[in-house]
């Protein structure tokens, strides 16, 4: 076993969702913080931020160098669970335009190993504009498919027929929950039930709150439900329950 | 005078002083003379000559100040000797032609010297370098900065072998500790020892509690029922300062003041938050003689001549003896005449606290703490600089930093980690080599691998790191009806904590600089507030500030409770509450653990008394949390303060503890020092604050400067991953370690808490009672003020989620 893997630690997921309908299709949240499309035996994942750790690190900021096989690890549980046949990577799958370049060849088999006998999607992201190197799978600046589109970056349109549908990622939705006086923050989807932005996925990766302004291009004042990743399970709150940081 | 003969022949020396002696003159005295000696510089020669002597402050203010005081005579006797300051407020240009022409007194702080010595010129700096003066050094050992200075020594002994140390201090309980520290260590066995000179402290000061009429309150520390007293005391005196413990405490206290100030004394507040300008204004004031009184923080309690002041008030617990000492040296500046005291004890605990220092302060006791074991990430950040002045060798830095005595204990594998995690992050998985920031060169000398580094150090040089602020700006008002926008103009106000001002929505009220300030607008780093008035305004909040009760005091509170013969000392309105308590339950024992239990409201309640202060209670209270949900005891949650422990729950401790189902001896068993608190610590929003801290200084994440968009709060949230990560997949990796070192003893104290394990083994007193005992009132009334610890993370958002269900279905 490669030292760059031998610190891995198995990740076991049960395919079990929470369904909701975005745009009349129904679409299940995972607790990992992916998305399952049954009809289409589709999984969505937004914002991988692979080799992370070592983007910062060519900057003298030395992360911890484990962000990689702990969110390709991740990943391949929850492949493991749902056998998708085909995968949507919601873009900034990488940290930087170089970072597939750099994926160390331990990590760079273990993604094409997932990627083996699926259709597998690289949507475009502010992170990562240009397709991976060295890599399969299409790469795409957004793609439609039937009812729903996936584009990295949410259209800043409310109640637009643009917008019905979209299925993104970019913001690293988290919510806070506050209750007997301490408070508890974690990732989350967001969602109006018309579009949906999913949580990021990455071992590094931080989040925005949902009370940021940001999201009052995309979503209206108070008009939204969120679920917060647990363990093994989501916890759903209305807009009116979530407090800023 | 001995001083000035041990100095003459070039000894270090400890001076020990109460505050009010001239020390910081004294210590000056021996380089004006050597500097009249060497004369005057010739023309042409101004950069041949390195600094003679370097005095160091903890306070920006107090170098500057020292440097004014020192001006005078300086001209008066026409010495030529050139004296400059160095702080973080110096302009950039000036700095550089410090280094170009250095002048021969520098003032100056920890953090500029590690800056100065980051630099490869500095050896050329300091080649001459003949004394140092370390000022307040009693306050500065015992934070990080005391680290960073003592590796800084080190270092500047190695530029000038010859050097002669001068350390300042109030009185402390060991002074040795601050003698090693003063001198070089050789020898990892014995200890060396500069020189001692003490200077007694003169008078004994006249310190009073003050028995008020007012009903003392049970619980709190707003001691609102004695600014009636407060203010006749003002009135009787000439120059009054009022010391409280927090920055909230004086916002609430001068408020309260100029409620009732019918006679409009000129009474004025100082604390660290308000814009400098403000605060010399007031220091100025006081110092003229134009105030009454003034509300400060501990931010006066060093060093800065205050000019006549006849009266000292310390309102709430004084929290440690020395503290106290240090806060009553500020009255009466001569040595001849006793300082003047009152102490105000803001609740019934305190009172007992108040009496225990004041006990001490007759018997001239101290309970400073001891020395620092030197920290890791402080550590890891003065590697880098010295690496970014010249290239290291690994034995001779060795070597150089076991000669402090704070590192004396360094190991050498533990060296190597720390160079390790400095070159590429000193990870077990070695995948950053090609980054790294250090490099072995072939001569075996390590070097920076690019001068970007050494940029990267001086930006995140210095070991504080503050929790992020908004500049507080004074704009006119929308309220008033007008439609403009809010303009740019008014003055800054001073600084508040971020996150106060983010639980805020304009419109509301806060007390700021004792003004109420209505909150307008957040306009990138300032907040904007006017004028406004209000009856209920908001007080902010503010981090830190609280100290722990010392193991000193609260020894001494302990065996008050225990032994019923001192307490005709006490107010007849204490006296009164003990004897209820002991005829109604038991009184603590002087090295035992009281533990009683009663139902209250459909809960079961337990409460214990092991005063170690509330760091340590909150450890605690998280530990048997966490131990009575395991034994099935069903506990809700827990409260703590300085003095006593209560956690509640449902299931009935009474019975479980006099039944012997949970026996308490194994309860507070020191194995829950283990496995328990492993558990707890990997969620811990105090294990990850304190991480935070530490991957700062040890430069893992960089330090924010204002300008850059990255907010503080982004800092915090990617630190708290890195936590997570490094947690999962490197458990012993250096960083953590030093983070474990920091807790054990600051937020956590588990050294204490261990020692209270150890005390009470054997000594647990149970006593289940039919309803809440007088001692037991206190605590239950913080339940709902202090924030309530409780069970798993998971299970509250399952009830907060339910809850939902249930409003839904309504």
């Amino acid at each position: 076993m490669s030292a760059l893997t031998s610190h891995l630690r198995k990740y076991t997921a049960a395919p079990v969702c929470h369904d909701i309908q975005i745009n009349g299709q129904l679409v299940g949240l995972h607790d990992s913080g992916v998305l399952w499309w049954p009809d289409e035996a589709t999984l969505i994942v937004a914002d991988l931020h692979l080799e992370k750790g070592s983007s910062f690190a060519r900057r003298g900021i030395m992360l911890p160098p484990y962000d990689t096989g702990s969110t390709l690890e991740k990943l391949a549980g929850v492949m493991d669970a749902f056998d998708p046949a085909r995968v949507i990577c919601l873009g900034d799958s990488f940290h930087d335009a170089d970072g597939s370049d750099r994926l160390p060849a331990p990590y760079r088999a273990m993604l094409t190993t997932l990627q083996l006998g699926r259709e597998w999607i690289w949507v475009t992201g502010n992170h990562d504009p240009v397709a991976p190197v060295r890599l399969c799978g299409e790469t795409v600046d957004e793609i439609k498919i039937g009812p729903l589109s996936f584009r990295h970056e949410p259209i800043e349109k409310i109640g637009s027929e643009l917008t019905a549908g979209e299925v993104c990622g970019h913001l690293h939705p988290a919510a806070r929950v506050r209750r007997f006086g301490r408070s508890i923050r974690r990732a989350c989807f967001i969602t109006d039930g018309s579009r949906l932005v999913l949580p990021a996925f990455g071992a590094l990766t931080g989040g925005l709150n949902v009370t940021h302004e940001a999201y009052s291009m995309i979503f209206r004042r108070r008009q939204y439900s969120v679920f917060l990743l647990g363990n093994d399970r989501l916890f759903p709150f209305t807009a009116s329950r979530l407090v800023g940081d | 005078m001995q001083l000035i003969d041990q100095l003459a022949q070039g000894h270090s020396t400890l001076l020990i002083a109460p505050t009010g002696a001239g020390k910081t003159l004294a210590g000056f005295l021996p380089s004006l003379v050597e500097l009249e000696a060497r004369g005057k510089r010739k023309a042409g020669q101004a950069g041949n000559r390195g600094i003679h002597t370097l005095y160091i402050s903890p306070l920006k203010a107090l170098a500057v100040d020292i440097a004014r005081n020192l001006e005078a005579p300086v001209t008066e006797m026409d010495l030529p000797v050139r004296l400059e300051t160095r702080t973080g407020d110096t302009p950039s240009h000036k700095r550089q032609r410090q280094k170009l022409n250095p002048p021969d007194i520098l003032l100056t702080t920890p953090e500029q010297i590690a800056l100065l010595l980051s630099d490869p010129a500095s050896e050329k700096l300091f080649a001459s370098l003949q004394t140092v003066i370390l000022d307040e050094l009693h306050a500065t050992v015992t934070s990080k900065r005391g680290d960073l200075l003592a590796l800084g020594l080190a270092r500047l002994r190695q530029h000038s072998p010859n050097l002669r140390t001068i350390g300042l201090s109030a009185t402390v309980a060991e002074p040795d500790d601050l003698r090693a520290y003063l001198v070089g260590q050789p020898d990892p066995d014995v200890r060396s020892l500069s020189h001692l000179v003490e200077v007694s402290g003169g008078a004994q000061p006249e310190i009073s509690i003050l028995d008020s009429e007012e009903r003392l309150p049970w619980s709190g520390h707003s001691s609102r029922y004695a600014i009636g007293d407060i203010y006749q005391l003002i009135k009787a005196h000439k120059v009054s300062l009022l010391f409280v413990n927090t920055r909230s405490q004086v916002e609430m206290v001068f408020q309260e003041l100029w409620r009732i100030n019918e006679d409009t004394l000129p009474i004025a507040l100082h604390h660290g938050s308000l814009d400098v300008g403000q605060r010399r204004k007031v220091e100025a004031a006081m110092a003229s003689g134009n105030l009454r009184a003034v509300v400060a923080t501990s931010s006066l309690d060093m060093g800065i001549d205050w000019g006549d002041i006849d009266l000292v008030v310390n309102i709430g617990a004084p929290k440690g003896a020395s503290r106290l000492a240090q806060r009553i040296g500020r009255a009466n500046h001569r040595m001849d005449e006793p300082s003047k005291a009152v102490l105000i004890p803001s609740n019934r605990f305190e009172v007992l606290e108040c009496q225990a220092a004041l006990s001490a302060s007759k018997r001239g006791e101290q309970d400073t703490p001891p020395l620092r074991k030197g920290a890791l990430d402080v550590l890891a950040q003065h590697l880098l600089g010295l690496a970014c002045a010249n290239p290291l060798n690994l034995t001779d830095t060795f070597d150089e930093i076991r000669s402090t005595e704070t590192y004396r204990h360094l190991d050498w594998e533990t060296f190597e980690k720390v160079l390790d995690f400095v070159a590429t992050g000193g990870y077990a998985l070695k995948s950053y080599e090609q980054y790294a920031k250090l490099r072995k060169g072939k001569d075996g000398l390590w070097r920076i691998s690019h001068p970007k580094v050494a940029q990267q150090y001086r930006l995140n040089v210095g070991t504080i790191v503050e929790a992020p602020k908004l500049k507080v700006r004074l704009v006119r008002s929308k309220a008033d009806g007008r439609r403009a926008p809010v303009g740019r103009g008014g003055r800054i106000l001073g600084e508040i904590e971020e996150y106060f001002i983010d639980q805020m929505t304009p419109g509301d009220t806060f007390l700021f600089g004792g003004e109420v300030l209505r909150f307008e607008a957040i306009r990138e780093n300032e907040a904007y507030v006017s004028r406004a008035k209000s009856e209920n305004p908001m007080i902010p909040a503010y981090m830190g500030g609280k100290f722990p009760l010392s193991t000193y005091l609260a020894e001494g509170v302990r065996s008050m409770l225990a032994t019923p013969s001192t307490w005709k000392q006490l107010p007849v309105q204490v006296r009164d509450w003990l004897e209820i308590q002991r005829d109604k339950s038991v009184l603590p024992a002087k090295d035992g653990l009281l533990v009683e239990t009663f139902p209250r409201a459909n809960k079961h309640y337990m409460v214990c008394y092991p005063f170690e202060g509330r760091l340590a209670h909150q450890t605690l209270g998280m530990l048997l949390t966490k131990r009575l949900e395991r034994l099935g005891a069903r506990p809700m949650g827990f409260v703590a303060n300085d003095y006593a422990l209560s956690v509640w729950g449902l299931g009935d401790l009474s019975l479980l503890f006099s039944s012997g189902r949970i026996p308490l001896d194994e309860l507070f068993e020191q194995d829950i020092l283990g496995d328990d608190l492993d558990a707890w610590l990997a969620d811990s929003s105090l294990m990850k604050r304190t991480f935070r801290n530490c991957a700062v200084i040890a430069g893992l994440i960089e330090r924010r400067h204002p300008g850059q968009e990255k907010s503080g709060r982004q800092v915090t949230v990617s630190s708290d991953l890195i936590y997570d990560v490094l947690r999962a997949h490197e458990p012993d990796h250096i960083l953590l370690k030093a983070t474990w070192n920091d807790a054990a003893e600051g937020l956590l104290d588990i050294s204490r808490l261990g020692e209270l394990l150890t005390r009470i083994r054997g000594r647990i007193t149970h006593t289940a009672l039919p309803h809440v005992s007088p001692l037991a009132v206190p605590i239950l009334l913080e339940i709902g003020k202090e924030p309530i610890y409780g069970e798993a993370m998971d299970s509250l958002l399952e009830e907060a989620a339910e809850e939902l269900v249930l409003e839904a279905m309504e």
